[in-house]
């Protein structure tokens, strides 16, 4: 099928008699809930409604619950009380708010300076071997198999503070004392970042690795006989060609990083000192720790903006990156 | 033909989804038309000759009850786990929570009212009144029934104390003697000398345990329903400036400063810690749940000093507010006869002694009366035959414990300060250079703000 601009020809178009309408064009005029029923409406229907089902009780109807209650206070045991715009105002005055938000924008930039260009480099290095290419991606992807909790624990008796801890001992071989990791401000955000990185890198590289895939090898060739370096061709010819997918996973790391959780509630429960308190751990202990469970109101309200602030962070990156990506 | 075999499987596949969310949910009639009473055991870890006792408790109430079937549920109370629990109808119908968070469930609506039941069984005036207080509200309605309390004492290893050279049979009486033990067991035998809890609320408990002994007062109650925070205190300075000095310039308490309850009794019962401070109670659940040597063990009084205190505390049984009257008769039979008639009656009293003493669990560990003075020290000649905690390591405490001045936890918003608190204690732990008195002024600001909610 081919589409015209020019005007004259669309006016000759115009003027032409009409053509009869085609089969599927005659089927839509006469459709009625029998025809629909007849043309098997029914049976997509049953085929929807599980999943349907699920989604409503499981995911949707959770959504519209969290923005309810985010008006109102309740424990879920006493009956709901409306209480308007109260349960936003509260989560604003908290001083524990202004923390919360600098702790997750330090872990959102430190896994994004760390956490993002690693995988990259790994998997144009992976790429690039020609030898047992699928037991590095095996072993790449290994971490992210662990499951997290356990991941968790494992990591906790790595940062052991004690001279005996496993970095420390490995430190003690290149003559560095010992670090408190976990138990000092200074270093436990990293120390989270790190395992958090190492969790997550894997599938990243699975990720950027079936990418590469798709660049095409003769642009490879043709930077080659411009007299093109390894890095050159990394520089002018991967990274472009994975643009589009490297958008995507900027957006989506973003996006995971803001809600971190995991990683400052099994290490350290936010501290020490508040060191690791982020937006869903305050959230966690809104809904759960000291209110036990009198404050659900506060956390949907905070819950509910942090969603607002996520998806239209992500729409105007979008539309700030729809021209690179496309182009 | 094609699109009923598709409506078919259609059909099939929505039953199965339907079938699959509706297994989901489970019925709690018992099978045999008794009435099934779901109640706290014991919490994770608990060794199968606890669970051996239960059984057998079991069996001798439902032989007095046979129209009740008790269920044994795992319990710990846990303020996250607690909250989900109630909020998703899936807690025990009986279970216990601590003092310290029954005012905030009393606020939350979330227990059940009991007093015309406590009034029926008739033993309402016999429960010392201060602790009665803990679960009444405004209106003088009673919703749970106290059973167990205890004072914090200063808990010892006492294979750590003589592989440091100390006498064990003489622990440390003062907050000074502390430090040099600590010092001496650290430098000796490389095991944390001292340990404190610092997360999960119990820093804000244990500070404000040691700063009561010191002679701290940490809110002011002001008799028209509000508070006056006084955290900012001399009191509660020294405690955090010993904590920091044993940490820093004696480098004595080992290299954990995370420690929670759980992960405290651990850490002491596998004798990597020389003493800490923590409930008198908890040499059962040391035994129990977390393998301790009663030989290692050591209990003695918490050093006071400047006209100080020994905080108490203790739990409650409780059921949920939302229970129908016949399971509500039912659990209040079972808090009766499983919590509160071996404090009250000689039979009861011994027949539980001989359970837990036959099952090799702890009987005589050291508590405080929630009954009458009178009461309490008629039931510990009761069970004498059966006592078999080593009473003789816990002199200290049972000697000294009685002439301590009692203290309660501070009423206005207990956990979310303790919160609060466990801040001050991580960052003199994590932090050489901690600014103690701003540190004590922004907390004494933000519970006030809390108060003033």
């Amino acid at each position: 099928m081919t589409m015209t601009t020019d005007p004259e020809v669309a006016e000759a178009a115009d003027d032409r008699p009409p053509t009869p309408p085609t089969v599927a064009e005659r089927r839509r005029r006469r459709r009625t809930p029998m025809s629909w029923l007849r043309g098997g409406g029914l049976s997509n229907l049953a085929f929807v409604a599980p999943m349907l089902i699920v989604f409503a009780v499981f995911s949707w109807g959770p959504i519209v619950r969290a923005i309810v209650m985010s008006f109102q206070k309740t424990n879920l045991v006493a009956p709901p009380v409306w209480v308007g715009l109260d349960n936003f105002a509260r989560v604003l005055a908290d001083p524990n708010l202004g923390t919360a938000v600098l702790n997750t924008l330090y872990f959102a930039v430190l896994a994004l300076l760390f956490g993002f260009p690693l995988p990259i480099l790994l998997a144009v290095l992976m790429s690039e071997v020609r030898r047992g290419k699928g037991l590095y991606s095996a072993l790449a992807y290994l971490p992210v198999v662990v499951p997290p909790v356990v991941a968790v624990l494992l990591w906790k008796v790595f940062y052991n503070a004690s001279p005996d801890g496993v970095f420390n001992t490995i430190l003690g071989w290149v003559g560095i004392p010992p670090q408190p990791w976990l138990q000092s401000s200074a270093t436990v955000m990293p120390s989270l970042v790190l395992e958090a990185t190492w969790a997550a890198a894997g599938g990243a590289i699975i990720i950027y690795l079936a990418a590469l895939i798709s660049v095409p090898p003769e642009l490879y060739d043709a930077a080659e006989v411009d007299g093109a370096g390894i890095w050159r061709k990394i520089w002018h010819v991967t990274l472009p060609q994975l643009r589009g997918v490297l958008f995507i996973m900027l957006i989506l790391q973003v996006i995971a990083t803001s809600q971190v959780f995991l990683e400052p509630f099994l290490f350290t429960g936010g501290g020490p000192n508040n060191a690791t308190l982020t937006i869903l751990l305050l959230i966690y202990r809104y809904a759960f720790q000291n209110s036990l469970g009198g404050a659900y109101g506060e956390a949907t309200a905070l819950s509910l903006m942090l969603a607002i602030f996520l998806a239209l962070l992500s729409w105007a990156y979008f539309k700030l990156t729809e021209r690179w990506s496309t182009n | 033909m094609k699109s009923s075999r598709r409506i078919a499987i259609a059909g099939i596949t929505a039953l199965a989804v339907a079938g699959a969310l509706a297994g989901c949910t489970s019925g709690s009639g018992s099978e045999d038309g008794r009435l099934e009473l779901r109640v706290a055991t014991f919490p994770p870890g608990a060794d199968q000759a606890a669970y051996d006792a239960f059984a057998e408790q079991e069996s001798q109430f439902e032989e007095a009850n046979p129209d009740i079937d008790i269920v044994g549920v795992e319990y710990e109370w846990t303020a996250p786990t607690f909250a989900a629990q109630i909020a998703g109808g899936s807690l025990p119908d009986v279970f216990t929570v601590p003092f310290t968070d029954s005012k905030t469930l009393l606020q939350n609506g979330q227990l059940m009212d009991v007093t015309d039941e406590i009034d029926e069984l008739g033993y309402a005036d016999k429960f010392n009144p201060i602790i009665l207080d803990e679960v009444t509200d405004s209106d003088g309605r009673v919703y749970g029934f106290p059973r167990q309390a205890y004072a914090n004492g200063l808990h010892y290893n006492r294979a750590l104390f003589e592989e440091a050279g100390l006498d064990p049979d003489s622990p440390p009486t003062t907050w000074d003697e502390v430090r040099a033990a600590a010092k001496q067991i650290s430098e000796q035998t490389g095991k944390a000398g001292y340990a404190t809890m610092a997360t999960g609320n119990t820093g804000g408990w244990q500070l404000s345990t040691q700063a009561d002994s010191r002679g701290a007062s940490l809110q002011t109650d002001d008799g028209d329903g509000t508070y006056t925070s006084t955290i900012d205190n001399d009191a509660t300075k020294a405690t955090l400036q010993f904590l920091h000095d044993l940490r820093w310039e004696d480098d004595s308490m080992g290299s954990t400063f995370d420690l929670d309850w759980g992960s405290i009794n651990q850490e002491f019962a596998a004798g990597n810690v020389g003493m800490y401070t923590s409930g008198s109670d908890v040499y059962t659940a040391l035994v129990r749940d977390f393998g301790l040597q009663p030989d290692d063990y050591g209990l003695t009084v918490i050093p006071t000093e400047n006209g100080g205190g020994v905080l108490g505390g203790g739990d409650i049984a409780v059921m949920p507010p939302n229970l129908d009257d016949a399971t509500k008769a039912a659990a209040v039979k079972w808090i009766d006869w499983y919590y509160m008639q071996k404090l009250l009656d000689e039979d009861a009293a011994v027949a539980d002694a001989k359970a837990l003493s036959d099952a090799g669990q702890a009987v005589g560990t050291p508590v405080l009366p929630v009954l009458d003075q009178a009461t309490y020290e008629e039931s510990l000649t009761w069970i004498e035959p059966y006592v078999n905690v080593p009473l003789d390591q816990m002199a200290g405490f049972t000697e000294g414990i009685f002439e301590q001045t009692p203290i309660g936890e501070f009423k206005g918003q207990t956990q979310p300060i303790y919160a609060l608190m466990d801040n001050l204690v991580q960052a003199v732990l994590t932090d050489e250079n901690a600014d103690i008195d701003a540190l004590l002024a922004q907390v004494d600001a933000d519970a006030q703000a809390l108060l003033d909610q």
